[in-house]
């Protein structure tokens, strides 16, 4: 029934205007409320706390149904969801799942996960932003780049160096009010794909943070990230999904309407063949994301089988939404037949919340004993 | 006052319809069921106007015939927003048998108004509503499009040939209401498929009632001609075929 309401709103009223969000880079601040009224901003938060108590496989079904129509929408629903709010129902204290946790959870303010750097993005234990020490308080400095909900998120964790000395173990993580002096957003990004999700660079100029905003114990913040962004992989992992899923689904449509040499496409074996293999690597990617998703429910370790279905699900959609746009011909090639849009979002997924080489390096050390 | 919606269990639209051998029985397998449509329009008008209107609409009821294979189309409805189902323990075998089991399940009931969707989108019989009013012996209006409560009660307009009729009417009264009466079909939240798993779904046991309808045959529309292309600089055989193949000129 998950599937279904997330699958109704998307098909009836997400896809609405999705090439104009796209061509315009505008953000879907309708559907956005919208979905925070059905209850998707916060969907696996407890009721306890004003979420929806949904599990971590309803989640994926909803985002895969989102993204087959709009991964830049999905994008803000899986921030919020499972970055932010996972973090703060998990780690934080009960002050802050008071004050910060019950708003986003209920879509109200929407957050912000600041992790990446100009020149820390994969490399997360280069942190160049830094959290002094103040006694009472944390003063912030620095710049974070490439923030989804960077413009629009009341609510940033940030994740900053308090203890240089110590490397990765004197990393926190900080809950910031985006109203604070000192915080300057930089202008929207021009990007390739998943245009509508709000991109920015965000500077923090003395920021003054009150100590009782960190989460956990001091020097916590590298393994919050790390555990946060285990959980956020089946997010994008979904989403990858549902871009595959969602080309798929069209080109199986345009493979029985269009016709080529007196037959349609869907009888010519070379199309037949490419949705098959289509239809199969959709397959494998679901029951990665389901199995993620899955372990993450039953309290059992998930992140090396969320690596995998981000991996795999994220090279699943660069390929079967560049096969789509290859089926679909020159039509494919214009933005009324959505497809071309499925496949400058596809490329995302291989980049952001862990590249896919970052995926192999997790999958790889598991299995090797490497760390 | 308690406003009734009739719920009836239909095949997704989007389903290709196959038929058993003998062509006198669907073939089932495999189908998604969902509301039909009308009716999920008319859920939605009354959980808006119980909404709207606290102190006037008490609760909104679901009433479905059909065997247990229909409860997931009726917790749907009650995810939407119905505060409980009753579901009449029977096959739904043609309007009237369906229209009769309503009727005996609804029979001392405290209805205000009942919602039954002006067709269902399998077999498009047009008479379970009105059959409902007769058989319980209340009015009908048909053809509604809009329903709203006003000083006078009830509000509903109609459409008519070339216009719109608005019109009172007492209660208890069945409404058959067509597209228009809620613009779109609510979607159900996640607090409301949640709050769904344990509201109210009463079962109630159907009445011997023998359909009025046997059915001889079903058969498939005719697939459709397939389009043939012709060159725009090719007007000539454009008129020729049109005259000779299509004979329309």
């Amino acid at each position: 029934m998950i599937q279904q309401a997330a699958r109704d709103y998307a098909q009836r009223e997400l896809i609405q205007d999705v090439i104009e969000r796209d061509t315009h880079s505008i953000y879907p601040a309708k559907h956005v409320k919208a979905l925070a009224e059905l209850g998707f901003m916060g969907m696996m938060v407890s009721p306890e706390y004003d979420g929806a108590g949904m599990d971590t496989i309803s989640y994926v079904l909803a985002i895969e149904e989102l993204s087959k129509i709009d991964a830049s929408t999905s994008v803000i629903m899986s921030v919020n969801n499972s970055l932010v709010c996972y973090g703060i129902e998990h780690f934080g204290t009960e002050e802050q799942k008071q004050k910060y946790l019950r708003p986003l959870a209920r879509g109200e303010k929407i957050g912000a996960f600041l992790l990446s750097e100009p020149e820390a993005g994969s490399d997360a234990t280069s942190q160049r932003t830094t959290a002094e020490d103040k006694g009472d308080h944390y003063l912030l400095n620095g710049t974070k780049n490439w923030i989804t909900n960077g413009n629009t998120a009341s609510t940033y964790l940030v994740i900053a160096q308090t203890h240089p000395e110590k490397g990765h173990k004197g990393i926190n993580v900080l809950i910031v009010d985006r109203g604070s002096a000192g915080i300057s957003v930089g202008p929207h990004e021009d990007k390739m794909g998943m245009r509508s999700s709000d991109t920015h660079s965000v500077m923090f100029t003395d920021v003054k943070v009150p100590k009782e905003n960190r989460i956990g114990e001091d020097g916590f913040g590298f393994v919050f990230a790390m555990k946060t962004l285990e959980g956020g992989r089946i997010g994008i992992a979904a989403q990858a999904l549902g871009l595959a899923s969602g080309a798929l689904e069209r080109s199986i449509k345009y493979a029985q309407e269009r016709k080529a040499f007196g037959k349609e496409l869907a009888k010519h074996q070379s199309i037949a063949f490419k949705i098959a293999e289509m239809a199969i690597k959709v397959e494998n990617a679901r029951n990665l994301c389901l199995k993620a998703a899955w372990l993450k429910d039953q309290g059992k370790p998930y992140g090396y089988a969320s690596a995998m279905a981000k991996y795999y699900a994220a090279e699943a959609a660069m390929w079967i939404t560049t096969e789509a746009v290859q089926i679909h011909g020159g039509y494919g090639y214009v933005k009324e037949y959505h497809v071309e849009r499925l496949m400058r979002e596809a490329k995302l997924t291989q980049i952001y919340e862990g590249t896919s080489e970052i995926q192999k390096i997790i999958i790889s050390r598991e299995l090797l004993h490497v760390h | 006052m308690i406003i009734f919606v009739c719920i009836s269990n239909v095949p997704d639209t989007t389903t290709r319809i196959k038929y058993k051998p003998g062509n006198k029985e669907v073939d089932y397998t495999g189908v998604q069921w969902i509301i039909n449509p009308w009716d999920e329009l008319a859920l939605t008008r009354a959980i808006e106007l119980k909404e709207a209107n606290p102190a006037l609409v008490e609760k909104v009821t679901v009433i479905s015939v059909g065997k247990a294979e229909a409860e997931p189309t009726i917790r749907k409805a009650l995810a939407i927003g119905a505060d409980e189902a009753i579901r009449v323990d029977m096959v739904p075998e043609d309007a009237y048998t369906t229209a009769a089991q309503l009727a005996e399940a609804l029979k001392g009931e405290p209805i205000g108004l009942i919602l039954s969707g002006v067709e269902s989108s399998d077999y498009n019989s047009w008479s379970v509503g009105g059959m409902l009013a007769e058989l319980m012996d209340i009015p009908s209006v048909s053809a509604v499009s809009s329903l709203n409560f006003d000083n006078n009660g009830v509000v509903v307009t109609r459409e008519i040939e070339g216009g719109k009729q608005t019109l009172n009417t007492t209660t208890p009264a069945v409404l058959i209401v067509q597209k228009g009466i809620a613009i779109i079909p609510r979607i159900p939240s996640m607090r409301g498929i949640m709050t769904a798993r344990t509201k109210p779904l009463r079962v109630v046991p159907g009445v011997a009632i023998d359909p009025l309808v046997k059915v001889l045959d079903y058969q498939a529309p005719p697939q459709k001609s397939t389009c043939r292309m012709i060159d725009p600089e090719n007007i000539e055989e454009l008129v020729d075929l049109l005259h000779r193949e299509a004979r329309v000129i």
